[in-house]
């Protein structure tokens, strides 16, 4: 029996529990039954104790609906891609990634997260997919409110459920578009189903089974709702690893809303470094120093795309500056500085 | 042992050219945004054989698990540090989303019933009671 984001559609259940349904007593064992006896009393116990009570967290989101989170939210233009067997995570991307202007084809992502002999994908993998196609991967604090937050900013948000129990696990990811306090549900474009609504109840029980991971795959202009400083340039350092225009435009966004966020200016340097924009490199590598003048690298990155433009008396400073904040890449600082003094013709 | 033995020295030798050819594409003067938001850790040297160790890891546990090889040297380098290190001895347990499961008899019972209950949703279809 292979379900959910695992094989789909092809297994006869129906057929499968009917058999197993008649003249059962024929082909169990008296232990099994005393088991199965025992089972039925167990859970008639919880039923009737009221048992599909929401978590901690739900509860007290419920007992309390937030200010900032509308009744309700759909977000209507995800496009929805039904999942082949086993690959729920390929699909939960695409999905994703589309809604944020990046269309690959099915191959792609299947080739850069799926793990045959697991029949899955992992969870760093989703992460690590989304950058190399130029979206930062933003994970979430794992909170039903910090979810019901980005998507009611209409962010599609990809989650990893635990459908099956903790001893017997059924791993599937899955896409939030949307939620209904009234009704209490979300709605899931997930596995086969699009718009699949699942009482709150129920989602957040799976959701939390799999320690409430979740993520965003955001353009790189835009910041998701929860968003975090630090947590966000982070997710944009991994960015620049792979992409680094799409982390350029990433740290320029972060720069917007966190203006002197040190590993933000540095990260802009470098990406514009990289993509060999000196002006724009030396502009954050300044903008850094100016803001953090004890921080070397700042001054020490600035040396050394001045002495790249030809700025010698300039590079001469900014490398001074490195050596004198020191550090524990004192060393490359020297290093750096006694390269531009032997590259600086003695008339300057 | 000996295979350990020999595997761990062709790692650090494989490392130590890697390392070296690294250096000559980077930019040599530029202190890099990764080196710059780890700046706190003291003993870089053998972090970084350390993550080296894991991400050789995790591309022979992606190669085992049936990942074509140049596929899984991309997908590797995608990773970051820290998500190397997570992952490597993990790739084979680390929870997949997708992941079949050969439900038995009871567990399919035990399924059925927390389905309808609400706490799981492993059929489509069932319905909760909720």
């Amino acid at each position: 029996m292979l379900l959910a984001c695992a094989k789909l559609g092809r297994y006869p259940t129906p057929v499968l529990t009917g058999v197993l349904m008649s003249g059962l007593s024929d082909y169990l064992s008296d232990e099994l039954l005393k088991a199965l006896r025992w089972l039925g009393v167990a859970t008639a116990a919880l039923w009737l104790s009221g048992c599909a009570t929401p978590t901690l967290q739900l509860a007290a989101l419920q007992a309390q609906w937030p200010a900032y989170l509308p009744s309700q939210a759909q977000i209507s233009n995800v496009p929805f891609i039904a999942q082949e067997d086993y690959q729920c995570g390929p699909a939960a991307l695409a999905m994703a990634a589309q809604h944020a202007g990046v269309q690959r084809d099915m191959a792609t992502w299947v080739e850069q997260v799926y793990v045959p002999a697991r029949q899955g994908a992992l969870q760093s993998e989703m992460l690590a997919a989304s950058r190399r196609n130029g979206l930062p991967a933003y994970t979430l604090a794992p909170r039903i409110d910090a979810l019901l937050r980005e998507v009611a900013a209409g962010n599609p948000v990809l989650v990893l459920q635990n459908l099956g129990l903790a001893w017997s696990p059924v791993w599937h990811y899955a896409v939030v578009i949307g939620f209904d306090q009234t009704q209490g549900t979300v709605t899931l474009h997930s596995g086969r189903t699009a718009s699949m609504p699942m009482p709150l109840t129920t989602f957040d029980r799976t959701w939390a089974r799999a320690e409430r991971w979740a993520m965003v795959a955001l353009a790189p202009q835009r910041l998701p709702a929860t968003a975090q400083a630090d947590a966000y340039v982070a997710s944009v350092v991994a960015l620049e690893r792979v992409q680094p225009a799409a982390a350029q435009t990433a740290y320029a966004t972060a720069l917007r809303t966190w203006p002197a966020h040190r590993i933000a200016l540095m990260g802009a340097g470098n990406s514009a470094y990289a993509l060999g924009q000196l002006v724009a490199a030396q502009q954050a590598y300044r903008a850094a120093a100016q803001a953090y003048p004890q921080d070397g690298d700042a001054w020490n990155n600035l040396a050394q795309v001045l002495l790249d433009t030809g700025q010698h008396r300039a590079a001469l400073e900014a490398a001074q500056r490195a050596v004198a904040a020191g550090g524990k890449r004192a060393v490359q600082y020297q290093n750096l500085l006694q390269e531009i003094v032997s590259k600086t013709p003695t008339s300057q | 042992m000996k295979n350990t033995l020999k595997r761990v020295i062709a790692s650090i030798l494989i490392f130590c050219t890697a390392t070296l050819c690294m250096h000559g594409t980077s930019f040599a003067g530029i202190v890099s945004t990764d080196e710059v938001q780890t700046s706190q850790n003291a003993s870089a040297n053998i972090d970084k054989l350390n993550i080296f160790l894991a991400r050789d890891d995790v591309q022979r546990g992606l190669l085992s698990q049936g990942v074509d090889p140049d596929a899984a040297r991309a997908r590797v380098a995608a990773l970051t540090d820290v998500e190397a290190a997570e992952l490597a001895g993990r790739v084979d347990k680390a929870p997949a989303g997708g992941s079949a499961l050969g439900v038995i008899f009871t567990i399919f019972l035990v399924l059925l019933i927390t389905d309808i209950l609400g706490w799981t949703k492993v059929f489509p279809f069932t319905r909760s009671i909720k």
